[in-house]
């Protein structure tokens, strides 16, 4: 599988790991949103057999987060971001 | 005062030179290394600054040659630069006090050690070692990879010159791999 790297081109899957769902961004106020806001977060996945937003982390290039956009059933890629963009755009990051 | 006399990353007094058929593999230890990452929105400062103290600082995957100081890009907002050891030991002071407060600097020498490989065409070995489209990729590309389950940087200064940097604590184990596979094409 080619992740298109946003910076770098084309890059072999190979060189990236896994770490989940995009939402993990989302992370609510852990002293204002209450437990089950906090428990959905950590534990509740949906699994979709379809398009799918995904972190993927370039360990063995330039060690930026990705944000991938992936059909889970055919593997086809249709968006690639860097994750510093998306949780700026949402305010997450300072 | 005791003597102390600093080994290189392979324990030898001096650098190796390993020779295969066509190819040279020298070990640098030469070569003063050093991280500079830009502070959040302080970009411009640091480009001003190390265009006066003569640091480039390339664009994405590239490679800047200069004198003293050259530099590859490893990450957004964030370059290598390498300097000659004899004239700048201690390089992480010398660019922290060129560059101030827009970036931060990391000494980096000794978590590295550079092999210098030069062959007339470097292609058929380093497409057994990573995953790096060499024969296509232009001059002055720089990039990390994987040779041999190591993170190596890798510096393409000509079809036949590379620099690798790779972990200063496997550089038995990078040379090795280099050696393997150099076999195997030579």
């Amino acid at each position: 599988m080619i992740i298109h790297h946003p910076i770098l081109g084309p890059r072999d899957a190979q060189e990236f790991v896994y770490l989940g769902d995009a939402s993990l961004i989302d992370r609510p106020d852990g002293m204002t949103a209450g437990i089950e806001a906090f428990h959905d977060y950590l534990y509740q996945r949906s699994n979709p057999a379809g398009e799918h937003r995904e972190l993927w982390y370039h360990e063995q290039g330039d060690r930026s987060w990705l944000v991938v956009t992936r059909n889970t059933v055919t593997h086809e890629i249709t968006k690639v971001e860097l994750a510093r963009d998306v949780a700026r755009a949402k305010g997450r990051s300072k | 005062m005791a003597s102390l006399q600093a080994l290189t990353a392979l324990g030898a007094r001096g650098p190796a030179v390993v020779e295969i058929g066509p190819l040279r593999i020298t070990e640098r230890a030469d070569l003063a290394l050093a991280s500079v990452a830009a502070r959040r929105g302080r970009f411009t400062d640091l480009a001003a600054a190390a265009q006066s103290a003569g640091v480039p600082l390339p664009e994405a995957a590239g490679y800047q040659a200069g004198a003293p100081y050259s530099a590859f890009w490893t990450a957004p907002d964030m370059w290598f630069v390498e300097a000659p050891f004899a004239s700048h030991e201690l390089i992480a002071g010398l660019l922290k006090a060129a560059l101030g407060d827009a970036a931060s600097v990391t000494e980096q020498t000794d978590a590295w050690v550079a092999f210098d490989l030069a062959a007339a065409d470097l292609t058929p070995l380093l497409e057994r070692l990573c995953n790096v489209d060499f024969r296509s990729v232009p001059k002055g590309y720089a990039t990390r990879t994987v040779m041999e389950h190591l993170g190596v940087y890798l510096v393409k200064l000509d079809q036949g010159a590379v620099r690798l940097y790779g972990p200063r604590s496997s550089a038995q184990s990078l040379l090795h791999a280099l050696e393997v596979a150099a076999a195997s094409v030579w």
